[in-house]
């Protein structure tokens, strides 16, 4: 038992870090708000399923298209929504909240429910690792997830763009001063982080049935390892998830499969109440409290 | 090429009815008494004239007025919530609770579930009173979704199924004209309240909190006064709802009872309270009139939401204001 707890444990983190990851990037490096996240990420799911159901494309192409499209609709969102209201934190966080509130609804509304929405499996079988099986599935998306997080970090250290996105959250009148603009930087920091997420629904959708209501509990795993983690870190988002990620199986394996959720929505109020500027992060710390 | 600005004049009314009061036709005291006097007549008028099915709208509309004044409140102290369903559920359970297990008649319950459940919100969310900003939103959204799973998860007080069987008014008339009055009571009390000298505290807090501190003034203390006064609203308006529809259960934490009243503040205009008041009698009588279209309610209201956020973020009501005290031209500019 401890064995599966270990491994499962391993996956679930990684599934966490990287539903995160996308939203880190918007909110926790570049500081703008995407609370609209986990309704880009069932957007890709669907958008994907459609291409490959309705217009019958090949499953790596329609993922491909898929990833694309939500990018776009992320850039969509920023050039007519958020860039009206940059800056006035709550109102960002209104209306991406609003915009993301639209498009899960709509999907309700037209009735993308039901078992025969499933993304397939990229490879089929599983693998052995001491008596317990994981499927190859979870192997890519411990693969992929790694990948994207260390690529993430030199990414958000060594590219002009990445510095960038830095620059723009720690101060956004020096970064104009050194060239940098700061509105387009702002609209591919969502436009990115918009990808991102479809690349996670990508990966982690083929486990089960693609559901609007995983658009909510995204939203709030991300919004937890972000705040954990500390805004701004890349590092606390990977510790973060580590945390949150056994804490759900140990709670899983030991009271149930209801309290899972439950554990991240604690961390979060545990956290802001304790420390706000998350465990490792640096930013704001003057002006979340007083 | 001429270039033209827009000119506004306050109407000589205005200038004089501000503070100095020397109205002296009845043209003039009409101007000053109908806006306040219209919601007041309209809403003791639409009971009796109403069928019994736009009844039950009216109860909706004005449960949803409550709760964005009482949304609006908040943000006039600084703290942007995204979850008043959090104050809703927990007056919601409190009465359902209180009514169907301990027995408490409703006259008893609805005033207890109103103050506990004030005590009960103010005491979950006084941890996070120091947060600021986004952070403290965060919070209000998460604490709902929390609750609601908590039931779920522990099967307490009815768990999934909920509570069914609460006492119900037993007079129509009665039902309709108690949740009028209170909304009326909270509209004019709100105004007022914001004019006092606490409410100017209130203001200052949301303005500059430092300086409130440093001038001797426990902002904690006020914020908790501000939470618990939000609380006793929202909580009345869950059970309150409760009573009427005899039911109890999870979707008293839903998403509606949070997003609705932070659509219809924003579309009616934040900090007056009347605007929210226009706002909610703008959009659930919409969406009742669009009943057609059912599950695009949260869509309807979001749209709404977001377009006024971003395209006129002043709200409807200041902008009617504006027009019925300013006279406005176009006038060429000076070179």
């Amino acid at each position: 038992m401890w064995e599966v707890a270990l491994i499962y444990g391993f996956v679930n983190s990684v599934i966490l870090a990287l539903t995160a990851l996308g939203f880190s990037l918007t909110f926790g490096i570049s500081g703008v708000s995407n609370f609209a996240y986990g309704a880009m990420y069932i957007f890709a799911g669907f958008a994907s399923w459609l291409l490959l159901n309705k217009l019958a494309l090949p499953f790596f192409l329609s993922a491909a298209i898929a990833v694309f499209l939500t990018a776009l609709l992320g850039a969509a969102m920023y050039r007519f929504v958020l860039l009206r209201v940059r800056g006035l934190v709550i109102s960002e966080v209104i209306a991406t909240f609003g915009v993301g509130l639209i498009i899960l609804e709509l999907f309700r509304y037209l009735g993308f429910s039901g078992f025969e929405y499933t993304l397939p499996v990229f490879t089929d079988g599983s693998l052995l690792i001491g008596n317990t099986y994981v499927d190859y599935q979870r192997i890519w998306i411990v693969g992929v997830g790694i990948v994207l997080a260390i690529g993430l970090y030199l990414f958000t250290h060594y590219t002009k763009i990445g510095l960038a996105f830095r620059g723009i959250a720690q101060d956004e009148h020096t970064a104009l001063s050194l060239g940098i603009n700061s509105d387009r930087i702002a609209g591919l920091s969502v436009a990115f982080g918009s990808g991102l997420a479809a690349v996670a629904a990508i990966l982690i959708l083929p486990r089960g049935t693609i559901a609007v209501n995983d658009g909510y509990d995204v939203l709030i795993n991300a919004m937890a390892v972000c705040i954990i983690g500390g805004l701004g870190s890349s590092v606390g988002v990977v510790l973060a998830s580590f945390l949150i990620g056994y804490a759900q199986i140990m709670t899983d394996i030991l009271s149930g499969p209801h309290w899972k959720m439950i554990i991240s929505l604690i961390a979060i109020l545990l956290i802001l109440v304790v420390k706000p500027s998350g465990l490792l992060g640096k930013q704001k710390e003057l002006e979340e409290r007083i | 090429m001429k270039q033209k600005r827009k000119e506004r004049i306050d109407r000589g009314i205005k200038a004089r009815s501000d503070d100095v009061f020397s109205l002296n036709s009845f043209r003039e005291m009409l101007y000053v008494a109908v806006p306040p006097l219209a919601p007041v007549l309209l809403l003791i008028i639409l009971p009796l004239v109403l069928p019994s099915y736009w009844q039950k709208v009216l109860i909706s509309t004005c449960v949803f007025a409550l709760l964005a004044m009482s949304w609006d409140f908040l943000v006039g102290v600084g703290m942007v919530s995204l979850g008043q369903a959090l104050f809703f559920g927990v007056g919601a359970y409190i009465a359902g609770v209180s009514n169907k297990i301990l027995g408490i008649p409703i006259w008893i319950d609805l005033p207890l579930a109103t103050v506990l459940g004030g005590l009960i919100c103010t005491v979950l969310l006084t941890p996070v009173l120091r947060l600021r900003g986004v952070y403290f939103s965060m919070v209000t959204l998460v604490l709902p979704l929390m609750l609601e799973r908590i039931v779920e998860a522990a099967g307490i007080f009815g768990g999934t199924e909920g509570i069914t069987g609460i006492k119900a008014f037993t007079n129509p008339f009665v039902e309709s004209y108690v949740i009028v009055f209170v909304t009326l009571f909270a509209l004019f009390a709100f105004r007022r309240l914001v004019t006092t000298d606490y409410g100017l505290v209130l203001k200052a807090i949301k303005d500059n909190d430092r300086a409130v501190m440093s001038v001797g003034i426990n902002i904690y203390w006020m914020k908790a006064q501000a939470l618990f006064i939000t609380g006793c609203v929202g909580s009345f308006c869950g059970a309150f709802l409760t009573h009427v529809y005899g039911f109890v259960g999870m979707p008293s934490f839903a998403l509606d009872y949070s997003i609705l009243p932070l659509s219809a503040a924003v579309v009616g205009g934040m900090g007056t309270f009347a605007g929210s008041f226009v706002g909610a009698f703008i959009l659930v009588p919409l969406s009742e009139a669009l009943r057609g279209i059912g599950g695009l309610r949260i869509v309807l209201y979001s749209f709404f939401l977001v377009v006024f956020i971003v395209a006129l973020p002043e709200g409807i009501f200041h902008y009617i204001q504006r027009k019925y005290q300013q006279f406005e031209r176009w006038v060429e500019v000076d070179k």
